[in-house]
């Protein structure tokens, strides 16, 4: 196959754009649709203060270097989620990134900082951990900023993590949650913007453009995903989309498109009717302390009694 | 060739040359849901992979809560 910008040997095929690409025009590429998400949903204007929520993942590690290669200067931010040895190297992953870039990292560690740990999490809700790891991060990504002073909150969340919401919010009709899935949340009160510049990439796009720009990244598997539910959904989606090239960019888009605004009523409801968490002064719908603060506790003592296992910076 | 799967990471040997889409085939592996690396770079579906290659197929699915 042949680049389709270049005619040069092409080293990626993407079959939904019919086209192959060479490295260059690859990253090219990657680059033309992350501004194009930006531009098109106003996700970043400039001049704003950045913040990158980063895992030590492909995605929010590409996201980093997408951004600052489009110049758009973005700080890190990690979260220590205390999940054994996946946990240790997906923060080196992320030191090492910054430091080789000279970026500015935050750290938040959940153990260090605030008495608990995902697999404690888990424990006390004795549900499938990635709820309450969700929640943390939310949670802890959306109060740093408010606190350090960022105007938005950029995740890595590409086309297939979307499509893949989409498909479980459909399939159960959450339709607070689907008026809540866009692109770009814009910030109120006790909440600063949340933007998701991948929303135009695939999973497959950012793991290639991670290896074409040399950037190491945690391939491993988290050890908790087991049953996480998006992704069986995942590979549903991608077997439709090997047979119809597409799918998933055209799911994704048509929501935005077409049917998400029959939703936001309902999200907006919901906003109207948050008020401070007693505790930590976060919005919540509780009108007592918020799902984290509430987490925090219940996970605090679970995380104490729990044998240690899984931990390893304890 | 040699070919590295991950997750668990294992090793097998499949007798070569033979294109991409071919091994993915072969090994029930939807493409969508892969890298595949010959050597140290990325390849596409249509590239040959010789019978002394060393090829890596490395899946690109992560988990995770939003
Ligand atoms: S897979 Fe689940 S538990 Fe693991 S990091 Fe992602 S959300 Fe957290
Ligand atoms: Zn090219
Ligand atoms: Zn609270």
């Amino acid at each position: 196959m042949k680049c389709r910008r270049c005619k040069a040997p092409a080293i990626i095929d993407i079959p939904r754009h019919n086209a192959a690409f060479c490295a260059d025009c690859f990253t090219h590429q990657c680059r033309e649709q992350v501004k194009r998400a930006i531009h098109e949903h106003r996700m970043i204007a400039p001049g704003e203060k950045v913040l990158v929520a980063v895992s030590g993942g492909k995605d929010s590690l590409a996201l980093w270097d997408l951004l600052t290669e489009i110049d758009i200067p973005a700080d890190g931010l990690y979260l220590g989620l205390g999940i054994g040895e996946y946990s240790d190297h997906s923060g080196e992953y992320t030191r090492a990134f910054a430091a080789e870039r000279g970026l500015r990292l935050h750290e938040v560690d959940l153990l260090r900082d605030h008495g608990y740990d995902v697999p404690g999490a888990a424990e006390a809700t004795r549900r499938a951990p990635c709820g309450a790891c969700g929640l943390s991060k939310r949670h802890l990504f959306n109060q740093v900023a408010l606190d350090e002073g960022y105007d938005v909150v950029a995740t890595g969340h590409n086309l297939d993590d979307e499509a893949a919401v989409l498909l479980g919010n459909v399939l159960r009709w959450e339709t607070a949650y689907l008026g809540r899935q866009f692109p770009v949340l814009p910030a109120g009160p006790g909440f600063a913007r949340k933007v998701k510049p991948l929303v135009r990439l695939s999973e497959r796009e950012m793991a290639a453009y991670c290896v074409i720009r040399g950037i190491d990244y945690q391939v491993e598997e988290c050890p908790m995903a087991d049953g996480n539910r998006h992704l069986g959904f995942k590979e549903l989606l991608n077997q439709l989309e090997t047979k119809s090239p597409g799918t998933k960019a055209a799911f994704i888009s048509g929501f935005w498109s077409r049917g998400h605004d029959a939703f936001i009523a309902e999200a907006d409801e919901e906003r109207a009717t948050l008020a401070p968490c007693t505790e930590c002064g976060a919005p919540t719908t509780t009108g007592d302390r918020c799902a984290f603060c509430s987490l925090r506790s219940r996970a605090q003592s679970a995380t104490t009694e729990q044998p240690v296992t899984l931990r390893t910076r304890s | 060739m040699r070919v590295v799967l991950r997750n668990p990471r294992r090793e097998i040997d499949v007798p070569g040359p033979m294109t991409v889409a071919n091994l993915l085939a072969r090994l029930e592996i939807v493409p969508e849901s892969v890298l595949v690396i010959n050597g140290d770079t990325l390849v596409t579906h249509d590239a040959r992979l010789a019978d002394d290659a060393q090829v890596e197929i490395r899946p690109v699915i992560s988990g995770g809560a939003t």
